[in-house]
C-alpha cells in the first residue's frame, strides 16, 4: 500500500515535470488535467486512510489483542 | 482596489486587540494546564489523555503553520498551479505517518523520537545523535516561523519605509515582534508543558479553520460556486494567462536552449516533491504528538482526524490562492510583498470590503485574519520548542549525562530550563536571520528531517539487522549531507535571490537537497549497520511485538 501510493504520487510529480502538454489539456471549462490529477491525490489520500483504518480495525486489531492477551497471561503466570 | 499598506488605523488596533484576546485566552489555558501538570508524562505527553479528535486538531495546529496558510495561499496567488503542488505533498505525506510510523511509534516509545531508536541499541550514542538532529530540524523550523512573524507584522500593521507605529520603525517593530513571539512561546512551554501547548494548538486550529472557511465561502459564492469561472478569472487577472493553471511557472521551468538548466529545474521539482512527502514523518514536533494519546489505536484515529482537517484546509487554500489572484490581482499582491505572503490577508480585506460593508468591513475582516495568522505562528513555535526541549532533557540530560538515573522532577526542571535556552537562542538567531527566505528554511527542515530522522526510524522499526552503528551513520550522514548540499546550493550563494548574492561558492545545482540526501540517509544506514557486528535478534523480536500489540508500552 505504501509503495502504491508513493508511486502514484511520484507519477503525479513526474507528469507535472515532464508531461506539461498532457497536464495542461482542458477537460471542462477552465478545469484542466493537472487540477483533476491534483484533486485525485486528495481523494486517494482520503480513501487510503479510510481503507487502512477499516482494515486495521477488522484484521490487525483483533490479532494484536489476541497476542497481547496471551503475553499478559504468560507474564501473570511467571 | 484598496491598498493594504495604507490600511486604516481601525484595522490596526483591531488586529492588536483580537491578538491580545487570543493571548489572554491561551495564557489562561496555560496556567490552568500548569496546575494539572505534575509528572514527567504530564509535561512531555500531556498525561497521554487526549482523545483522537483533540490530538488530530492539535496535529493540524502544529502542521498548518504560517508557511502553509500565508505561504501556500501566496504561492498559488502568484504562481497558480505550482503552489498547489506544495499542498499535495504536505497532505500525501500523512499517509507515511499513518501507515508506517504513528502506531508503532506510540507503542514502542515514551516521550521522544529517540526512545524508539534507543530501544534495542546503545543508549548514549544513539540518543545524542537523535537529540542533535531534533534540535537542528527544530531550530531551522523555528527561525522560519519567527522570521515570518517579523516580516508579517510590518505588512499586517502597515508599517514600512519611514512610517512609524507606536514610535517604532519597521525594523524595530520586526525585532520586537520576534522577541514578543519568542517570549510568549517560552511561557506556553515552560508553564503549560504539553498539556498547555496542545490546548493552544487546538484553539488555533479552530480559529484557522473558521477563518479559512469564511473566506472560502465568500470567494466561492462570489463566483456562484462555479470553479471554472473562478479559475478563468484568476488566470486572466494574474497576467499569466492559461499557463497560470498549469504546472511549470515556478518549479521545473523549461529554459529554452539550455537543456542542462531545464534538467536541473525538473530534478529540483522532483527533489522538493520527495522531501515534502518524506519529511513530515520525521519532524520531531509531529512525532512527539503521537505520545499524547493513551493507545496506538487512538494515535491512528488522531492521524485520521489530522488527514481530514489538513486535507480540507489545503483544499480551502486553493480557493484562497486563486481567489486572491482573481479578486486582488497579481500586481497588487506583489506590490505589497514580493513573495506573496500577504495574499490571504489582502484577500480578506477585499472580501470584507465587498461583502461586510465597505472600508470598515474590509478593516474588520483583515484584522480577524491577521490575528489568526499571528495565533498560527505562536502555536507552531510553541510546539517546536517543546519537542526540542523534551529531547534535550529526556535524551541528553536523563539518559546520556545521568545514564538513566535522573529523578523525574530534575528531568522536568531541565526540560523547562532548556525550553528557555532554546527559545532564547531561536530569538537571537531569528533577529540575525531576518534576511533569509522563509520558504527555504522550511524546505530545509523537511529535507533534513527526511534524510536524517526518517531512515533511522523506518530501519529500527522494520529491519531486524539494524543496529547502533547504522543509526549513527544514517542520522549524522543524512544530516551532514543535506546541510552541506544546501550550503553549496543556489539558495545560499551565486544567484541574485541567494542569502549571499554577492558571493559565489555554489556548485550543487538544486535548491532542495532531498533527491540526493534522502537516498544517502537510507544508504548510509544500511552501510553502517553492515559494518558493525551488533545484531540483537531477541531485542528486535521484543520491539516487534511491542510496536504491533502495545504489550509493555508506556
Amino acid at each position: 500500500m505504501t509503495v502504491a501510493f508513493f508511486l502514484w504520487y511520484l507519477l503525479y510529480v513526474l507528469l507535472s515535470a515532464y508531461a506539461r502538454g498532457f497536464m495542461g489539456a482542458k477537460v471542462v471549462g477552465n478545469i484542466n488535467v493537472a487540477l483533476i490529477f491534483g484533486l485525485l491525490q486528495f481523494v486517494s489520500t482520503f480513501l487510503i486512510a479510510w481503507y487502512y483504518s477499516r482494515y486495521a480495525a477488522q484484521k490487525i486489531d483483533p490479532l494484536a489483542d489476541e497476542i497481547r492477551a496471551r503475553l499478559e497471561g504468560e507474564a501473570a503466570k511467571s | 482596489m484598496i491598498d493594504a499598506a495604507a490600511s486604516t488605523s481601525t484595522s490596526r488596533s483591531l488586529t492588536i486587540i483580537l491578538f491580545l484576546i487570543f493571548v489572554a485566552i491561551t495564557l489562561a489555558i496555560t496556567i490552568w494546564a500548569s496546575r494539572q501538570t505534575r509528572t514527567a508524562t504530564d509535561f512531555y505527553a500531556g498525561g497521554r489523555q487526549f482523545s483522537g479528535w483533540q490530538n488530530g486538531m492539535a496535529i493540524g495546529g502544529d502542521y498548518m503553520s504560517a508557511a502553509s496558510f500565508l505561504g501556500i495561499a501566496g504561492l498559488i496567488a502568484l504562481y497558480g498551479y505550482d503552489g498547489f503542488l506544495y499542498s499535495i505533498g504536505f497532505l500525501v505525506a500523512w499517509l507515511v505517518a499513518l501507515l508506517l510510523v504513528a502506531e508503532f511509534l506510540r507503542n514502542s516509545g515514551r516521550y521522544t523520537m529517540a526512545d524508539v531508536l534507543a530501544f534495542r541499541m546503545r543508549q548514549r550514542p544513539v540518543r545524542t545523535a537523535a537529540s542533535v538532529s531534533t534540535i537542528v530540524v527544530s531550530i531551522f523550523y523555528l527561525i522560519a516561523q519567527m522570521v515570518g512573524a517579523g516580516a508579517l507584522v510590518s505588512l499586517l500593521l502597515g508599517i514600512s519605509g519611514d512610517s512609524k507605529f507606536l514610535g517604532l520603525t519597521a525594523g524595530a517593530a520586526k525585532v520586537w515582534t520576534i522577541i514578543l513571539v519568542g517570549a510568549l512561546m517560552i511561557v506556553y512551554v515552560v508553564v503549560g508543558g504539553m498539556k498547555g501547548t496542545t490546548y493552544v494548538q487546538i484553539t488555533k486550529a479552530f480559529m484557522l479553520m473558521i477563518g479559512a472557511f469564511l473566506m472560502t465561502v465568500l470567494v466561492l459564492s462570489h463566483y456562484k460556486f462555479n470553479l471554472s469561472s473562478l479559475l478563468g478569472d484568476a488566470a486572466a487577472q494574474s497576467g499569466k494567462g492559461a499557463a497560470f493553471l498549469e504546472p511549470g511557472l515556478r518549479y521545473g521551468k523549461e529554459v529554452a536552449g539550455d537543456a542542462t538548466q531545464t534538467f536541473y529545474n525538473k530534478m529540483d521539482l522532483l527533489s522538493l516533491g520527495i522531501a515534502l512527502v518524506l519529511g513530515t514523518a520525521g519532524l520531531p514536533h509531529i512525532l512527539t504528538r503521537f505520545y499524547t494519546v493513551p493507545t496506538a489505536r487512538v494515535a491512528r484515529k488522531s492521524v485520521l482526524w489530522a488527514i481530514g482537517i489538513i486535507g480540507v484546509f489545503y483544499l480551502m487554500t486553493l480557493a484562497l490562492g486563486f481567489g486572491a489572484a482573481a479578486l486582488v490581482g497579481g500586481k497588487a499582491i506583489t506590490a505589497q510583498d514580493k513573495a506573496g505572503n500577504t495574499a490571504a490577508p489582502q484577500l480578506a480585506q477585499e472580501l470584507g470590503h465587498r461583502y461586510l460593508g465597505g472600508d470598515t468591513g474590509g478593516s474588520v475582516f483583515l484584522a480577524v485574519i491577521a490575528a489568526v495568522a499571528f495565533a498560527t505562528i505562536l502555536a507552531v513555535v510553541a510546539g517546536l520548542t517543546l519537542a526540542s526541549s523534551s529531547s534535550v532533557a529526556h535524551d541528553f540530560y536523563a539518559n546520556v549525562i545521568r545514564r538513566g538515573n535522573a529523578a523525574e522532577r530534575d528531568e522536568v526542571k531541565v526540560a523547562r530550563i532548556s525550553a528557555l535556552v532554546i527559545g532564547a537562542v531561536a530569538i537571537a538567531l531569528s533577529i540575525f536571520a531576518q534576511s533569509l527566505n522563509v520558504a527555504f528554511l522550511v524546505a530545509l527542515a523537511f529535507a533534513v528531517a527526511a534524510s536524517a530522522n526518517l531512515p533511522a526510524i523506518i530501519y529500527s522499526l522494520f529491519w531486524r539487522r539494524f543496529n547502533t552503528s547504522g543509526a549513527l551513520w544514517s542520522i549524522y550522514g543524512g544530516l551532514i549531507v543535506s546541510v552541506v548540499l544546501v550550503f553549496f546550493s543556489p539558495v545560499v550563494s551565486g544567484t541574485e535571490t541567494a542569502m549571499f548574492p554577492h558571493h559565489d561558492w555554489q556548485w550543487f545545482p538544486l535548491s532542495n537537497p532531498g533527491i540526493i540526501s534522502i537516498p544517502v540517509g537510507f544508504l548510509f544506514g544500511w552501510i553502517g549497520a553492515k559494518l558493525s557486528k551488533e545484531d540483537d535478534t531477541a531485542k528486535y523480536a521484543e520491539l516487534e511485538v511491542r510496536s504491533l500489540t502495545g504489550f509493555g508500552a508506556h
